[in-house]
């Protein structure tokens, strides 16, 4: 008889589908996503490369999963600072944070984005154009922004001009810390940076 | 021969374009033949407006077009009065228009005392307040098929099923949106940058409100041809109680993001979707639809 506490196959497999992408995201920001090739990846992994593929059937697949997933991941941490109900002010300082958090304790998904998939472009161009594989994250974004508006607290602006203010700041930052340019750990200029950015936002 | 039923067409605060809408109505000689008139402006009447005045007579419907102000006189005689008078003795009092559904247009000459027959925007308020008699045929005009529709509901005896704002279901249940030519540009999120093309959808750009506007304009069309949307103009909401809102030619944004979305749909789903939509060009949905040049 099935064990009632026994995972289901597509959970089992959805696991392990993640820890390959753990991995992968990993050897792409260190080595580089050119020089790691599929069966290196599946070489650090103890799979063989037959197997691997039942997995993703190429390396563009897979970048494009890692991008969606990064974009999940991000998009599930805005969305909770979104429901919370604290001002706008507030939650700037609390994207900050999270941003930064997760650059500390997980590397490899902002370095994946600022290293492999901005700086990739031809990798993304066909399967993720646009929004496709960050829409999760944007539209939180564009929530944060619209609900910053609509308070009164934020001014009115290009939502683009806004984007590439606050992302742009927060990717150049982890960027600087990663070619350890910084002259003090990440987390201490969280406080100044949120205020420059909530004070560049809002309405004067 | 069955007896007649009497109609009184009665006007209070108004342009007179619910009049005017409903010349408009292909079977008005089906009307004509089947209700007496006791009193309309234009088409022909059993009394005059004196003789209406003196409300010593009685209706089975009462239409009401514009806005209600109590102290408006119809030679001499209140508002409140007459319309106390016939309406009391009524079965049906049928608002024609969005002015004498929630007060529209002219409310906002005088918003303490001018409101609807039975709403004062989407507030109960006025005469006919939560009256189970109240029908609203809102609109700036109302489509002549929605009055022709509700009276043939009434000659007929049938019941007409109604929305919490008294609207008939069966005529207001439907979006504007549903039924526009413009709805595979919406999809995809390909806009109009003018007024009057054939091709791009009014969403984002023209200000049109018929993702969240209960009509059905796109479905009953206009002089049985067109719609304001088919044509290229924005829907204005124009059957909604928030009618008129300002700078209506004009999409609200905040940040480039609309502030309203089509109704039922939260704005996280709806940013996620057109997000997706709006990253893919569609190349024959970006060129004109009849390229005499090409
Ligand atoms: S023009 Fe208006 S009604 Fe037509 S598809 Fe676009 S949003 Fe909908």
């Amino acid at each position: 008889m099935k064990n009632i506490s026994e995972k289901p196959a597509t959970t089992k497999k959805e696991d392990r589908k993640t820890s390959i992408m753990q991995t992968a995201l990993k050897l792409f920001s260190t080595e580089g996503f050119y020089t790691t090739t599929m069966p290196a990846i599946a070489k650090t992994l103890g799979m063989s490369v037959g197997n691997f593929y039942n997995y993703f059937s190429s390396k563009d697949q897979l970048a494009k999963e890692l991008m969606l997933y990064i974009s999940t991941v991000l998009g599930d941490k805005l969305r909770e600072i979104n429901m919370t109900d604290v001002s706008v002010k507030e939650k700037v300082t609390m994207i900050v944070h999270m941003y930064f958090s997760i650059a500390r304790e997980r590397p490899e998904l902002i370095e994946y984005f600022l290293r492999v998939f901005l700086s990739n472009r031809e990798i993304f161009t066909k399967e993720c154009t646009g929004m496709v594989c960050v829409s999760g994250f944007v539209t939180e974004l564009m929530l944060f922004f619209d609900e910053g508006v609509q308070s009164g607290e934020l001014k009115d602006q290009d939502f683009f001009s806004a984007l590439g203010l606050f992302m742009g700041y927060l990717g150049g930052m982890v960027f600087l810390n990663g070619e350890e340019v910084l002259t003090k750990p990440l987390n201490e200029y969280e406080t100044a940076i949120a205020e420059n950015i909530y004070n560049a936002l809002r309405k004067q | 021969m069955k007896p007649r039923l009497k109609v009184l067409w009665l006007q209070g605060v108004t342009c007179n374009g619910n009049t005017h809408s409903f010349l408009n109505y292909p079977h008005l000689l089906y009307v004509l033949e089947t209700f007496e008139f006791l009193y309309h402006s234009l088409l022909p009447s059993t009394y005059t407006l004196e003789e209406i005045s003196t409300c010593v007579h009685e209706c089975d419907i009462l239409i009401f077009e514009g806005a209600y102000d109590p102290r408006m006189e119809r030679v001499g005689t209140s508002l409140e009065t007459l319309v106390g008078h016939y309406g009391s003795h009524a079965k049906y009092v049928i608002a024609a228009g969005s002015c004498a559904s929630f007060g529209g247009m002219f409310k906002h000459s005088d918003p303490e005392h001018i409101t609807g027959l039975g709403f004062d925007e989407k507030e109960p308020k006025g005469p006919f307040a939560s009256s189970p008699k109240l029908i609203n045929l809102s609109g700036c005009p109302m489509h002549p098929e929605w009055m022709g529709y509700t009276l043939r509901m009434i000659a007929d005896n049938k019941p007409i099923a109604v929305d919490e704002l008294h609207r008939p279901k069966e005529l207001y249940s439907y979006l504007a949106h549903h039924g526009c030519t413009r709805n595979e540009y919406f999809e995809w999120k390909v806009d109009s940058d003018h007024f009057g093309t054939k091709e791009g959808c009014l969403f984002y750009k023209q200000g049109c409100r018929g993702p969240m506007t209960h009509a059905s304009c796109n479905k009953i069309l206009w002089n049985d041809v067109s719609s304001k949307t088919r044509v290229g103009t924005p829907c204005f909401g124009c059957t909604e109680p928030d009618f008129p809102r300002i700078n209506m030619f004009e999409t609200k944004t905040n940040m480039s993001i609309p502030q309203d979305v089509p109704v039922g749909i939260s704005k996280r789903s709806y940013l996620t979707m057109a997000g997706i939509a709006k990253s893919f060009h569609i190349p024959r949905l970006e060129k004109r639809l009849i390229d005499d040049d090409a």
